[in-house]
């Protein structure tokens, strides 16, 4: 099969020494800045973008996979054992992980987080082997509309269907896509919201914004409101798991990998929405559904994979047709955009041998993971207890470091610092950062295909349902953005049917969750815990 | 929470509407300025995705000033080291914006070396750090070590500033 030589050539590529040596560095460094308290996998990967800046592409690919998981898989520790989600998609994880480790059972809920996120991560990106083909070849064959008309979707339904609050979603989606559109118009090359200053006619540098969001913004917030008494951390042995628990654990990361890859696919990705329908199933199916809410395993097992296969799945729609979906996967598209590769369906055409290269990678980073993390976790956990002026002052500082090392200039660092205002204002106001991110990247994309629409229309604007999966797309936004709607309609209609009950309790499970983790953290800390705390 | 506090809150949160209707009109502005020159290639011109990005980011202002004057407020984002019971503590912030922003106008006269250790060490401090040799080491040591780092590992160079020829 020719996907599977492509493949097998890309295993050759990235299975030297010398790269197997990055794959290990990069699994090691992402691990440990996504451990990292207040550093989401997005953040880890962003902060170290720098790493890869010298490197030789196909090297800075595999170390960036290393990069990835392992960022991924940092914050799934920081989750369980500080109960902290890094990100949206490792709340559930955190609500029932944190509850096994308070039970004693860390070791447990870290191993069943670290096999599960392995084997989705090996499912998933075996299921992104078989199917970014296919998706290559479909996107070949589609034009401009429905280009454009996925753009829109993807923007539609991180902005209206992820978030708590619509308006909030589209302000920040707004703000995304005018920092998008500084710089020289992609056409008549004008300029656009640069107020005359010349370094603002290339645009933002994707890496600065990313870095400023992310790192900076984040950083403010806690330097704004940091807690006096940093939360207590779990102390933890290597992770293992008894029999019953793989018994209980199995069926769990293969239902929460059926979930995730779906869902990261699809252009309109997210891992909230799988993690949670995955949590839901896991409480229906158990034969324990006493424990949930008290540190069920299947409950971190399920969602995790979940998490980990909707990460891959991420990619198919990141590679194939050069879409991110979520801000992890818009960091990498940065990446590769700065390695000079254009991700989308000339990329498998064009450079097929990078592509495979970074796909083999993905698999080796994954085990990699797998074979460092277990027997390391209890160094990882020693991590959390970082003092918290250092940890800051170093994220600011990485963060300026990897903005300034672009391109060394200073004009980079103050647009570094008014963006992370900005981000500072984001979480301050409630505005999800997620729609500003791919605000930012999309915009351009996506104006170019439109002005390719109306081109071919010759400026008649029924030009932007000229094709058949453009009228379909349109139409599922207009199904999405009315669905709640819909679910008041057709509960007033058969009284309180369940799935209703679970598809607008996605909208809200973070808010009592957040607050429930945030009240909890405090008193109900295990005691005797600090005298190791410091030495 | 006190009536005092909400309405100070609704304030703040006004005023940031307030902004966002600003980057709106100015996003509008700058389109409208655009020279356009029809062109059978480029049937929309330049100005159309601006208008609606500033018309989103109008819309979604003007509605979110609505919802706030509801009485509908923002929540802060949550987070393991975020205390929300806290108000902003701008004796921490503002002091910080001042180091970020003096590292920034020194890095290219004084190198990354020096500039790198004031921004560790100055955030550090204002972030509650008080043992002050420990905090300068450590700023010390990440400065030098991603200078050479840099340098050596993946062969960028950093400015050297003031210090060149004795880095």
């Amino acid at each position: 099969m020719d996907t599977f030589n492509l493949l097998m050539d890309g295993f050759a590529s990235a299975l030297t020494p010398m790269n197997l040596l990055f794959a290990f560095a990069g699994v090691m460094l992402g691990t440990a800045v996504g451990v990292l308290p207040g550093i989401g996998p997005a953040m880890a990967v962003a902060l170290l973008l720098p790493v890869t800046y010298g490197m030789e592409t196909s090297s800075a690919l595999i170390m960036f996979a290393g990069i990835y998981y392992g960022g991924m898989y940092g914050g799934s520790t920081t989750s369980i054992l500080l109960n902290t989600p890094g990100e949206s998609a490792t709340v559930i994880t955190a609500i029932e992980g944190h509850k096994m480790a308070k039970a004693g059972r860390a070791a447990q809920a870290l191993a069943t987080a670290a096999i599960g996120s392995f084997i989705a991560g090996t499912i998933g990106t075996a299921l992104l082997v078989t199917i970014a083909p296919f998706v290559v070849k479909f996107a070949v064959s589609i034009g401009d509309p429905s280009y454009f008309a996925i753009m829109v979707l993807a923007l539609i339904t991180v902005t209206a269907v992820l978030g708590s609050s619509k308006i909030r979603g589209f302000a920040s989606l707004g703000l995304g896509l005018a920092i998008g559109l500084v710089g020289a118009d992609p056409v008549t090359a004008q300029d656009r919201l640069t107020f005359g200053i010349p370094t603002l006619v290339d645009g933002l540098d994707i890496v600065v914004v990313a870095v400023a969001i992310f790192a900076i913004g984040e950083a403010l917030w806690i330097a704004a409101h940091l807690r006096t008494t940093p939360a207590k951390t779990i102390p933890v042995g290597t992770p293992w798991m008894g029999k019953e628990d793989w018994k209980r654990s199995w069926k769990p990361w293969l239902r929460g990998t059926a979930f995730g890859f779906p869902f990261g696919a699809l252009p309109a990705g997210g891992a909230e929405v799988p993690t949670f329908l995955s949590y839901v199933t896991e409480k229906k199916l158990s034969k324990h559904p006493e424990e949930f809410g008290h540190g069920a395993i299947e409950g971190v097992a399920g969602p995790e994979a979940a998490n980990n296969a909707s990460a891959a799945g991420t990619l198919t729609p990141m590679l194939a047709l050069g879409l991110p979906t979520n801000a992890t996967a818009a960091v990498m598209l940065a990446f590769l955009m700065m390695k000079g590769i254009q991700p989308g369906p000339l990329l498998f055409e064009n450079e097929p041998e990078l592509v495979w290269a970074l796909i083999a990678s993905l698999f080796i980073g994954n085990t990699l993971l797998l074979l460092i993390n277990l027997p390391l976790a209890p160094m990882w956990a020693k991590l959390l207890k970082i003092p918290r002026p250092f940890l800051y002052a170093g994220i600011l500082f990485f963060a300026t470091l990897g903005a300034f090392s672009v391109n060394m200039q200073a004009m980079d660092l103050w647009m570094l610092l008014l963006i992370g205002l900005l981000g500072f204002a984001l979480r301050r106001f409630g505005l999800p950062v997620l729609p500003l991110i791919l605000g930012v990247i999309i915009c351009p994309m996506a104006e170019v295909r439109l002005r390719k629409t109306f081109q071919l229309s010759n400026g008649d604007i029924s030009g932007l349902w000229s094709e058949p999966l453009a009228v379909g797309i349109y139409i599922l936004i207009a199904v999405l953005l009315s669905l709640p709607l819909w679910i008041a309609l057709f509960r007033r209609l058969r009284g309180k049917p369940a799935v209703s009950e679970d598809a607008i309790a996605i909208d809200h499970i973070e808010v009592p969750s957040d607050e429930a983790g945030a009240g909890s953290n405090q008193p109900t800390n295990t005691s005797g815990l600090k005298g190791s705390d410091k030495k | 929470m006190s009536e005092v506090t909400t309405a100070k809150k609704k304030r703040v949160e006004l005023l940031f509407a307030a902004f966002l209707l600003l980057v709106g009109i100015i996003v509008f502005v700058d389109a409208s300025q655009l020279q356009v020159t029809y062109s059978q290639s480029d049937v929309i011109g330049p100005k159309t995705v601006p208008f609606v990005v500033g018309g989103i980011l109008v819309v979604s202002a003007i509605a979110l000033i609505i919802t706030v004057l509801r009485g509908n407020l923002a929540e802060g984002e949550e987070g393991e080291d975020v205390d929300l019971n806290q108000p902003t503590d701008w004796k921490v912030i503002l002091p910080l914006l001042g180091i970020f922003a003096v590292t920034i106008l020194i890095i290219n006269w004084a190198g990354w070396v020096i500039s790198g250790t004031l921004l560790f060490f100055g955030t550090a401090v204002c972030l509650g750090s008080r043992r002050w040799v420990l905090t300068f080491l450590i700023a010390l040591v990440v400065s030098l070590g991603s200078f050479y780092g840099f340098y050596v590992g993946l062969g960028i160079k950093l400015p050297a500033g003031i210090l060149s020829g004795v880095l």
